[in-house]
């Protein structure tokens, strides 16, 4: 008989399965549940969009585009972000379209990461990339952010979380699950703090387009970053396309080209359907994005009042589409709380210890959800709060 | 401020004021005198519910009647609607360019009582020259209201 555990790669085992799968297969069963747990739009892709992937598979676009995309496509992308961004790469040497952000990021970590190599990792955070850098044997140094400084990172942390060994900033905003978003001021004191050093920028701007009163500011914007930087971007916040698992990657040429090689080894090219389809939206979806930002507003709005009047403290959130209030008020750990308030309300939101050092005593509620179901979740938590207190 | 709670009340007017408030980042006491106002101005003129009959037990009939008429000296077209608009059977009255003159959407309960109306109440007014009826079959979406059951597909619950 073989012991897989010796077969398995030490990388992966030592990589802990994710806390709260349990709590989504608990939700799976449940069908009056409210889930305020998935970071998903809630609409579905506009439809001239999804109209041009149909199209695409009309004419019979079915084979492999160039690995690095199609050149319409990664035309369209070096457009767009000039055009909503002022960020400047060239579609034929410096954009790569990857199958989601995900595997953007996992690119970059590793055609960048050695083994012993430091990835500074801002928390709370989103979850993949700390496995990411486990798996191309690099080490994840997290270092938590704090409310009061609306969960952006400082120069000061940042300076005390560097050593001589720190490869790679990874620069998670807007960011999943706080909201917090990095103005050009605090990019300007990383970029300070970095002057002199190789430590290159990753930087997810995978809800770029979800920012509220104030626009994104890319690291890549600075001139004293825009050498060190590599943006993941992606379709899936901005236009609703989650399921199509389309991202793009953006930086320095010579990075891009070895992330080229490792994807024309691992997956060839992205989804040529999905291609088609974000060249519409590139093109023709900056209506979509104002009209779904502006929704998404309303309800970041309604939420955060109402987690508020509720007496639950709130950060107001700046970008993405998730608030993170503060539930230490309530006793409970951040996992007791969703346990709870997903056996006893049916409302599930995510345990802010999920997110890494900094999320326990914090929830991540998702208000890409309908005002019904908004309105319905803060009534059970109204609830749940005042059945907390008997 | 206006357009923006109109669209949001004409989509669903079953927002609460605290609702519309955020939606609108306006106060709630600015949200309901803005909807008084808007009552008083008749520029909101009531509230309705999309119904899809045909998942019920009533059965009705629907028809679109293209009726043409000899306007009236002085009142044009708007004597001769408002004569028709009256019957309670006419759902929706518009005046249309091209080749008819007034659009009349009427519901019955049966095609009999349909065809009663057009030839007894309708045809009936000395005003009307000519009408045309078309019934309607099925109704797919109305008011941007998709009347079709929705599939959903599968989704994963991806940590995301």
């Amino acid at each position: 008989m073989i012991d897989y555990t010796s077969v398995l790669a030490g990388t992966i085992q030592a990589i802990p399965p994710s806390g709260i799968r349990k709590f989504f297969d608990l939700l799976s069963g449940m069908n009056d549940a409210i889930s305020l747990g998935i970071g998903e739009p809630d609409y579905p892709t506009p439809y001239h969009i999804r109209d041009a992937g149909i199209w695409a598979l009309e004419k019979g676009y079915t084979k492999y585009t160039p690995n690095a995309g199609l050149s319409d496509l990664r035309r369209a992308i070096q457009t767009y972000l000039k055009r909503r961004f002022d960020l400047n790469y060239a579609w034929d040497s410096q954009i790569l379209v990857t199958v989601g952000g995900s595997e953007g990021i996992d690119l970059a970590l590793r055609v960048m990461v050695e083994p012993g190599d430091e990835v500074i990792i801002p928390t709370p955070s989103f979850v993949c990339y700390a496995p990411l850098v486990s798996m191309a044997r690099g080490v994840p140094v997290q270092v938590e952010t704090k409310v009061e400084n609306n969960f952006r990172l400082t120069a000061q942390e940042l300076r005390a979380a560097i050593t001589p060994k720190t490869k790679v900033l990874l620069l998670p905003y807007p960011n999943n699950p706080t909201g917090g978003i990095m103005g050009r001021e605090e990019l300007e004191a990383v970029a300070e703090v970095l002057q002199g050093t190789d430590i290159m920028v990753l930087s997810d701007e995978i809800y770029a387009e979800l920012t509220y009163g104030r626009h994104h500011v890319s690291p890549a914007n600075l001139p004293d970053l825009y050498e060190r930087t590599i943006v993941v971007n992606g379709f899936s916040k901005a236009y609703s396309m989650t399921g199509w698992r389309l991202g793009y990657l953006c930086g320095p040429k010579e990075i891009i080209g070895q992330a080229i090689k490792l994807h024309q080894y691992g997956i060839m090219s992205a989804p040529t359907n999905s291609q088609y389809a974000a060249i519409e939206a590139l093109n023709e979806g900056d209506n979509d994005i104002a009209v779904m930002r502006e929704d998404y507003d309303g309800r970041r709005r309604y939420l955060l009042a109402g987690f508020r009047r509720l007496g639950l403290d709130c950060f107001e959130a700046e970008g993405a589409f998730y608030l993170f209030p503060c539930i230490r008020s309530t006793g409970l750990t951040s996992d007791e709380f969703c346990a709870r308030f997903l056996q006893e309300q049916r409302v599930a939101v995510i345990p802010g210890s999920a997110f890494g050092p900094g999320g326990e005593g914090f929830v991540r509620a998702c208000y890409a959800a309908s005002m019904h179901d908004l309105s319905e979740a803060l009534h059970r938590l109204e609830q749940f709060l005042a059945d907390l207190k008997k | 401020m206006n357009d923006k709670l109109l669209a949001l009340l004409e989509q669903d007017c079953t927002l609460s004021t605290e609702q519309l408030a955020a939606l609108c980042d306006r106060s709630e006491e600015e949200i309901r005198a803005a909807i008084e106002e808007l009552e008083e101005q008749h520029v909101i003129l009531g509230y309705h519910a999309a119904v899809d009959w045909a998942r019920t037990d009533r059965e009705d009939v629907t028809a679109l009647i293209e009726v043409q008429v000899m306007p009236q000296r002085g009142r044009g077209f708007d004597r001769v609607a408002e004569r028709i608009w009256q019957f309670d059977e006419v759902e929706s009255l518009y005046l249309m360019s091209g080749s008819y003159d007034l659009a009349c959407i009427v519901t019955g309960k049966t095609l009999r009582e349909v065809a009663r109306f057009v030839s007894e109440h309708l045809s009936a007014l000395e005003d009307v020259t000519g009408t045309a009826t078309h019934f309607i079959l099925k109704r797919y979406k109305d008011k941007h209201v998709i009347y079709e059951t929705k599939t959903v597909q599968e989704e994963g619950f991806v940590f995301s």
